[in-house]
């Protein structure tokens, strides 16, 4: 028992600080502000969504450039399982932010330069994955795999990063008419917001590892030699 | 060192260009029926964001094609041979080369055909020649990249569009920006931080593959 604590505390952390942000992000006080009313209890999902997706590919990103200096094939694993991760909170951010769009701008889909940020990113990483499936050769495929994470990460980050600043006109908080930003939450709301953003984080390091084994498992199962 | 063996490669381009010449003259013939099919079917164009959407979309779609030969036209022992004899960087960087070169004469050659069949909108030349030439620049390095990935696998030119698209995304974006200026009363001056935006991404992406290419032909 004492054991399973040790090894596994950050586990149980990463689920009681979910749980606890699903539960207080629905109970707290939140304040009333125009146009997005209630729905502003949505930044503890959908934000958090997109904040631990960056984790995961920015880690993938490690991953791939420490595959290229060693050449060590575990690397390659973590990278490839961070981005299958890293993909399913893009695609629960997506949908987060389409149902919240949906109520406070009226429209699901607008042509916003955060939300073609987000829809080319995700493109990029299912390109990733049809990459992979196209070469057959282990150890050539986690190389070239990695350069083109590489590659992609670097352009998406000067993509997401610089353009929306260049172009002014984005419906998201803090860069267009809406009265809301991250930097000036109200403090009961950042109790939720960090702890649901270390939660989500840590439970996705935890799905990373799960899959890790799983497709260690896989390929033992493919060639038991 | 470097530069002497990229002036060889380049030149090697070239002449190996003018002696088959099937690359360039397909690819023109590629711009000028996509344009003729255009203009057939929209009959006039009044509007001038329009006119710039459909001028960017056939350049990319060129581009994606002149581009994605560059590692596949010749034989694997004549590569192999290269890379005995010039170093890698050389060999990335001379294909860039090339490939501006060949974007460059594409996309004057394009804008030229276009403004013919399609009416002319461009207000500010200037403007919009700096915007289309960063614009093959940044094309020509970007998807020299994608190219030289896309050719280490099994289905080089599905995977070159597929690869391509999303990494071109904010070059194009970018330059449909200035572009449009450049079609009703842009000056160069508001725009200067778009051209600077568009030449910062050109040295990220020549850097970022300078460093990366080396990783991707050896076997």
């Amino acid at each position: 028992m004492n054991g399973f604590i040790k090894n596994n505390w950050w586990k149980l952390l990463g689920v009681a600080f979910i749980l606890y942000s699903i539960i207080a992000g629905f109970l707290i006080e939140v304040p009333d502000l125009p146009i997005i009313r209630q729905s502003i209890r949505n930044l503890f999902f959908h934000v958090v969504m997109w904040f631990s997706m960056m984790v995961m590919f920015g880690t993938s990103l490690v991953r791939s450039l420490r595959y290229l200096s060693t050449f060590d094939i575990k690397h390659d694993v973590y990278a490839i399982q961070s981005i299958n991760v890293g993909l399913f909170f893009g695609i629960m951010g997506i949908v987060t932010g389409m149902e919240w769009a949906n109520f406070t701008w009226g429209t699901p889909w607008t042509n916003d330069p955060q939300l073609n940020g987000a829809a080319i990113t995700i493109l990029a990483y299912f390109a990733y994955l049809v990459l992979r499936r196209s070469i057959d050769e282990e150890n050539k495929r986690a190389r070239i795999a990695a350069v083109y994470n590489v590659f992609a990460f670097v352009m998406l980050i000067v993509f997401i990063g610089i353009l929306p600043k260049l172009s002014d006109g984005s419906l998201h908080p803090g860069k267009g008419g809406s009265p809301m930003t991250v930097t000036n939450l109200d403090i009961t709301m950042r109790l939720v917001f960090y702890p649901a953003i270390a939660g989500w984080i840590i439970v996705g390091y935890w799905l990373t590892g799960i899959r890790v084994k799983m497709d260690k498992i896989r390929q033992h199962l493919d060639n038991p030699e | 060192m470097l530069l002497t063996e990229i002036k060889y490669l380049v030149l090697k381009d070239v002449k190996l260009e003018f002696k088959q010449r099937y690359a360039i003259n397909g690819i023109l013939l590629y711009v000028v029926s996509t344009i003729f099919v255009s203009y057939l079917s929209f009959a006039k164009i009044i509007d001038s964001a329009t006119w710039n959407s459909l001028f960017w979309i056939i350049m990319l779609f060129a581009a994606v094609n002149a581009v994605s030969k560059s590692f596949v036209q010749e034989s694997t022992s004549r590569q192999l041979y290269y890379y005995t004899v010039a170093s890698p960087q050389a060999i990335i960087l001379s294909k860039m080369l090339y490939n501006f070169i060949l974007m460059g004469v594409l996309s004057l050659l394009c804008l030229l055909v276009f403004t013919s069949l399609m009416g002319e909108f461009v207000v500010n030349y200037p403007l919009f020649i700096s915007s289309l030439l960063l614009g093959s620049f940044g094309f020509a390095s970007a998807l020299t990249m994608i190219a030289a990935i896309a050719s280490r696998t099994n289905n080089n030119f599905a995977l070159m569009a597929i690869l391509s698209f999303p990494v071109v995304m904010p070059l194009l974006l970018t330059l449909m920006k200035v572009s449009s200026a450049a079609l009703s009363v842009g000056t160069m001056a508001g725009n200067i931080k778009y051209l600077v935006a568009l030449l910062m991404l050109n040295i990220v992406v020549i850097a970022l593959s300078y460093v990366l290419f080396p990783y991707l032909w050896r076997d």
